[in-house]
């Protein structure tokens, strides 16, 4: 059984097409973020939050109505099924205050209020405060770990393959990165901890299937050297392709199951790795060889001269396998 | 080729029954973190300013005293920060470098008009930094493990002065938070006056200005609240104290002559000879006991007193953490929590379920998948995904890992993304076969093409998850080491397992042209 039998699409002459789409994509969450503000949860702005399970079925504005009083702005939402009876609520920084003592301040005096109001009798399930210091330093560890995830991995591409590819790879992992934050704030999602490990997994996965495809054109290029690099590329995407969507199929159900069975706490994990699986393939196909194309095209003037693995391939042959076992 | 594939199968069947052996029962093997058990995660600041600080009083104490009876004139001798001090209005320079010399060893010098100005050298404060996490770090341990909780974790975390404390199953966090933090100095001082009703009452006594060797502290805090200044006592005491923190041998339960609650602490050695001479020079003036900065009671020195004292007044909660603050010894310095994530335990077991239903339903849904697109074959990609997740559950608990609510992610994310290699070589071996070289050609062209494709796959997602490893906290860890043991165990099952399985098939055919794939 095959999904795409002699698939022969065009996939290089829509390039621009893609690129343009990609664009608009990024360009609209770009916008929302400069309007909106990039939705960082509390592990990242310190805050507070609390998820109480009541003893009884409550509105959730009886809820909101209990919290309105408290500075700042709360947020309050259901939390799992309406059968668990859980609300999250939660509580911006308190500016102004002291660290310490004040770190729990917040919760306790929204607790209060709950109580105030007469609502049913309630438990705490969860009470995650977070000082400012903690969140600055997590936001700082967080953006690091994404660039050198992303430097670390061009290096090896870079290495293994050449530098145009590592260029089209890392292109294709950053506009997957972006893709997934521009959707995070079309459904706006919070970005917390969690999101930012989806989204690092997200750098190592994404590159996958274009790793699948430079590997094919690496091999096609040594029987095709009068070919031009867009047409080799092109037939690579299309012989690829099958394993692509398959490939990204199965890690979609999985991450598709996690998402809708994997409760509420792993909900925005989930959701990033659906949209950045989504977006690495579209990438993968789109944007990874339409940039190294690109890359190549302007490098050399003539793209068969640097298309050809030329030189690299001898001088690498110490300490890597035989060419012929090197590609799927 | 027979003797081979053997071979092979045996160190398969090792691999999966040291794995299941290591596992089960899950309930017991495979420790769950915080956040799947519940349980209060803190991660705490230590106030390292703090212990600087001490140093640089107490050097400034000592100096003046030098200087005080060498007879060396100065006008203002003062500590300006926790690492500096300044000395003003010197006459005799020569005199005070050789009475002071003994500052330079710790403090950087640097002259000024008429005096110097000193600063703490910065190996020096580094490494007092240091040991006062440790201490703290020794300290917190000791407390926590007075509390009677199973399995906590006291760690340094993140930054230089941060440290991590982990108490599964706490059901009073407030009460474990005090305890952990209380800095339970203890000191023994004299009063100079009071008690007063109030601060403004005690500086008027004094016509605003208090002696220089003197301060005021508060008493007692009133009711039930923490961390509050309110006091109706306030006492005027010297600064300096007879004992230190870590003066204190034992403390324990106790009563007073009113049959009310107390604390009895004794005295190292060393201690109780200072505090014999220093009671007995001091015989009928008051004394007062302060703990963190509080006055906890005031008597009159009766006669020499060498080892022992008791903190009255009480109630029986206090004396409770009272003797578990103190016998742990005093903090070397203040703390500040700087987060707090406490996990009720019904929260947890809603998660395990979450997880467990969502681990089945992906197997569920990528086996189908396998086995309607791949037929037959399929089937040997779902052996080796089901051998992947036997082999990344016995790490696990051999390890042994600790299961997060994010390393269930890990976990389901190993089933879809451990099969990308499954995907990989049977597609190569799909193409291979229609190049008519025969079925046993085929599959040993697919796995021996697709191997260093393999191998880059892994080593990208590897780099990100090592990454996520540097980067994250307790749970998102528990999601990196997931993710990289279940990418290393693909590794082999996904080529090994895998290939031996097509092997066991081609085997028993002799002419094989076909495969059902």
């Amino acid at each position: 059984m095959e999904i795409f039998h002699n698939a022969n699409y065009d996939f290089i002459r829509w390039r621009w097409h893609a690129i343009v789409l990609s664009l608009v994509v990024i360009a609209a969450g770009v916008a929302l973020m400069v309007v909106r503000g990039l939705p960082l949860g509390i592990d990242f702005t310190g805050g507070s939050s609390l998820v109480v399970r009541f003893s009884q079925d409550v509105t959730l504005d009886r809820v909101r109505n209990a919290v309105a009083s408290l500075p700042g702005e709360e947020v309050v939402q259901q939390f799992g099924d309406p059968s668990e009876r859980r609300v999250l609520i939660r509580l911006p920084q308190q500016e102004g205050m002291e660290e310490g003592t004040a770190l729990e301040q917040a919760s306790l005096r929204a607790e209060q209020a709950l109580r105030d109001a007469g609502l049913p009798t309630f438990e705490v399930d969860n009470r995650e405060l977070v000082g400012p210091v903690i969140g600055a330093d997590l936001q700082r560890r967080g953006i690091y770990a994404v660039l050198t995830s992303l430097a670390a991995i061009t290096i090896y591409i870079g290495v293994r393959f050449r530098f145009s590819f590592a260029v089209g790879a890392i292109v294709a992992t950053l506009h997957d990165v972006l893709v997934t934050l521009a959707f995070l704030m079309f459904f706006r999602y919070d970005i917390s901890l969690n999101v930012v490990a989806a989204i690092l997994t997200i750098t190592g996965y994404s590159v996958n299937d274009t790793i699948v495809i430079f590997d094919r054109v690496r091999e096609n290029l040594r029987s095709r050297r009068r070919d031009p690099l867009s047409q080799v590329v092109n037939t690579s995407v299309n012989q690829t392709l099958g394993r692509t969507i398959i490939t990204a199929g199965t890690t979609f159900l999985s991450v598709l199951a996690l998402y809708l069975f994997g409760g509420e706490a792993l909900e925005g994990f989930a959701f990033t790795m659906l949209v950045g699986v989504i977006s690495g393939t579209y990438s993968t196909v789109f944007i990874a060889s339409a940039i190294a194309i690109i890359l190549s095209q302007q490098k050399g003037g003539k793209p068969q001269a640097t298309a050809a693995p030329s030189g690299e391939a001898t001088e690498r042959q110490g300490r890597k396998p035989p060419r012929r076992a090197r590609a799927s | 080729m027979m003797k081979n594939l053997q071979w092979r199968m045996g160190l398969i069947a090792v691999v999966i029954g040291l794995s299941v052996w290591a596992f089960v029962p899950p309930s017991q093997k495979v420790k769950l973190g915080l956040d799947l058990k519940g349980g209060v995660h803190l991660v705490l600041r230590v106030k390292t300013d703090d212990a600087l600080k001490v140093e640089t009083d107490t050097t400034v104490e000592r100096l003046r005293d030098t200087l005080t009876r060498a007879g060396v004139a100065f006008t203002k001798i003062e500590a300006t920060s926790p690492t500096e001090f300044r000395v003003e209005g010197l006459q005799d320079d020569a005199a005070y470098r050789t009475q002071a010399a003994d500052a330079e060893t710790v403090y950087d010098r640097s002259s000024e008009a008429g005096g110097y100005s000193y600063r703490m050298k910065p190996n020096v404060a580094n490494q007092l930094r240091d040991e006062t996490v440790t201490q703290a770090l020794e300290t917190i341990e000791r407390r926590v493990n007075e509390l009677g909780v199973a399995e906590p974790i006291v760690a340094r975390y993140g930054a230089q002065d941060q440290i991590l404390v982990q108490l599964p199953g706490v059901s009073d966090v407030r009460r474990a938070k005090e305890i952990i933090r209380s800095t339970a100095r203890l000191e023994l001082r004299l009063v100079e006056q009071g008690p007063f009703p109030s601060r403004e009452a005690a500086l008027q006594a004094f016509n605003n200005v208090l002696p220089p060797d003197a301060e005021l502290l508060p008493g007692k805090s009133e009711g039930s609240g923490t961390g509050g200044t309110s006091s109706s006592a306030w006492y005027v005491v010297k600064k300096v104290s007879a004992v230190a923190g870590n003066d204190l041998r034992n403390a324990q339960q106790s009563l007073d002559e009113f049959n009310r609650p107390a604390v009895a602490f004794t005295l190292k050695q060393d201690a109780a000879v200072r505090f014999g001479s220093f009671t007995e020079a001091n015989i009928g003036r008051p004394m007062a006991i302060i703990l963190d900065g509080r006055v906890m009671s005031v008597a009159t020195i009766q006669g020499r007193i060498t080892d022992s004292g008791q903190i009255t007044g009480i109630t029986r909660e206090e004396m409770l953490d009272q003797v578990i603050t103190l016998k742990s010894g005093a903090l070397p310095a203040s703390m500040d929590y700087l987060e707090e994530r406490t996990v009720g335990p019904s929260l947890g077991q809603d998660s395990i379920r979450a997880g467990v239903t969502a681990s089945l339903a992906g197997l569920a849904l990528v086996v189908l998948f396998m086995m309607f697109y791949y037929k037959l074959t399929g089937l040997n990609a779902v052996v080796s995904i089901v051998v992947n997740l036997l082999i990344l559950l016995g790490l696990m608990a051999a390890i042994p890992v600790t299961m997060t609510l994010p390393g269930v992610a890990g976990f389901i994310l190993t089933i879809g993304m451990g099969v990308d290699s499954n995907v990989l070589i049977f597609e190569r071996i799909k193409e291979e076969l229609a190049t008519a070289r025969g079925a046993r050609a085929a599959v040993n062209a697919g796995f021996d093409r697709v191997w260093w494709t393999i191998v880059d796959t892994h080593v990208s997602s590897l780099i990100a998850a090592l990454l996520l490893l540097q980067f994250g906290t307790g749970p998102i860890r528990g999601f990196a080491v997931t993710l990289i043991i279940g990418l290393l165990s693909n590794v082999f099952t996904a080529v090994f397992v895998s290939r031996t399985m097509f092997e066991m098939i081609l085997s028993r055919r002799h002419q094989a042209q076909t495969l059902s794939i």
